[in-house]
């Protein structure tokens, strides 16, 4: 075992555990997830790109799929191929910005299916997914140019931002286009909570999967995080009494 | 078998990519680096396959004179010098001009506009509508004030004050989002790697 890995390995297994379990006891009793209300909001994005007949700009930001944040652009993905599943079925326009090469045929293959399960296939344009660069100043000049340039109705930002998380927003409130974003970065998060309309904040963008499929599966592995949540939370207050109290056992254990 | 064999690639990767993470075996680290340098492989096709629908979508927009067209004429051609000049050589002077003389300056003069995007977003927010906006607007006069020498001026518990601010609700918060994030990560992770999530392929039903 790798030195200080440990304790982490321990975790890894028990959210493992709990989310497995939690997924067999959803499949007999289905768990309830509070209102997201910026999950919610898609629909009436959607409807606003709709009618206005202006298009909706999504975005999943500027992480790759196979770094820290690679969580964060399945969820954008997942949000991704229901957005585009409620475009198809009303008949709205919707462009996608793409940064990381290796995210553009996964959010091409999405929109694809949605286009397919809304029974809409030959309305897919699959130009209407644009690679526009792994540059983060070009990519977020491109985006703006998108929203500013077509006078985007709705923009969805649902990935990881860095310093184009505030531009993209600022554009998009320049038009008058609804936003709404969601990403884990608490380094960026504050903007978007000031710059956008709804925002997804912190796990909210991970369970939006579970969410909007209402899949058992999905929503118990929500629940199973929970209990890993649970967990974590009470260590931190064991942790801090038995710290405040003058022992470090608990602090070195799971240091370990 | 369409389905089943990127769901079964996709699940031996990540669990050899998590058990290279835990333990310390010289044969799980070889794997581990291969698959990385495959990662980097696809990557490159991927980057192929990006640079093919980039090209398309302008060639089109230029050929039918679409919207602002000659956009497009600066963005293929730009991109074209850009890969001629980066396969004569990265030490070229043409290069060194592009990358160093214009994308470089590009780029900081991007990054000085979040400054004024901040500002009009802070002026649209920072309206007391609301409990929340209020206590919003309150937080982030007292961490400007005491984060700037006039705060001192004025009241010298400003820094005081900022600094609780920043060091015990605005920490507790930002932990509380962190331990969210990195579990439902870890979740996101063991759906994929198990194949109970298959969304990445296109969705589940």
């Amino acid at each position: 075992m790798e030195a200080g890995r440990v304790t982490s390995f321990i975790a890894f297994l028990f959210i493992a555990a709990a989310v497995l379990y939690s997924i067999r006891v959803a499949k007999t009793r289905m768990p309830s997830i509070r209102k997201i209300a910026g999950l919610d909001a898609i629909e009436e994005a959607v409807g606003r790109a709709t009618e206005t007949g202006k298009p909706l700009f999504y975005t999943t930001g500027t992480a790759d799929i196979t770094g820290s944040y690679g969580a964060n652009i399945f969820a954008g993905l997942e949000i991704l191929g229901h957005t585009s599943r409620i475009v198809a079925r009303n008949n709205a326009d919707m462009i996608v910005g793409i940064s990381l090469p290796n995210v553009y045929p996964l959010a091409l293959q999405m929109v694809e299916q949605g286009y397919l399960y809304a029974g809409k296939r030959e309305y897919f344009k699959p130009d209407s997914i644009q690679f526009l660069s792994s540059t983060q100043f070009a990519y977020a000049s491109g985006c703006m140019g998108i929203i500013q340039r077509e006078q985007a109705a709705a923009t969805l930002m649902m990935g990881h931002f860095m310093a184009e998380a505030i531009l993209l927003a600022e554009a998009s409130a320049q038009v008058g286009a609804i936003s709404i974003a969601g990403m884990t970065s608490m380094a960026q998060l504050p903007f978007l909570i000031a710059a956008c309309d709804y925002t997804l904040i912190g796990d909210e963008l991970l369970v939006a999967g579970a969410y909007l499929a209402q899949d058992p599966v999905k929503m118990g592995s929500i629940a199973g995080q929970d209990w890993a949540k649970l967990l974590g939370f009470i260590l931190i207050a064991v942790g801090s009494v038995m710290v405040t109290a003058g022992s470090a056992w608990l602090k070195d254990l799971l240091s370990l | 078998m369409r389905r089943e064999l990127p769901v079964l690639i996709a699940g031996l990767s990540g669990a050899l990519m998590v058990a290279e993470y835990f333990f310390n075996v010289g044969i799980l680290k070889t794997w581990g680096l291969e698959m990385q340098n495959w990662g980097v492989i696809i990557a490159a096709f991927a980057l192929g396959l990006a640079a093919v629908s980039l090209i398309r979508i302008h060639s089109r927009k230029m050929i039918e004179r679409r919207g602002e067209w000659y956009n497009s004429v600066l963005l293929v051609g730009g991109m074209l010098v850009t890969a001629v000049s980066g396969i004569i050589g990265p030490d070229t002077a043409m290069f060194r001009f592009i990358f160093e003389d214009m994308i470089t300056p590009l780029g900081s003069a991007f990054y000085s506009m979040v400054a004024y995007y901040l500002l009009s977003a802070a002026y649209r927010t920072f309206r007391a509508r609301s409990f929340e906006a209020t206590a919003l607007l309150l937080s982030g006069i007292i961490v400007m004030l005491g984060s700037a020498p006039i705060g001192e001026v004025i009241w010298s518990k400003f820094p005081v004050l900022a600094d609780w601010i920043m060091q015990f609700p605005n920490l507790a918060g930002s932990r509380g989002v962190l331990v969210g994030a990195a579990v439902g990560t870890v979740g996101i992770g063991v759906r994929i790697i198990l194949g109970i999530d298959r969304s990445y392929l296109g969705g589940s039903e």
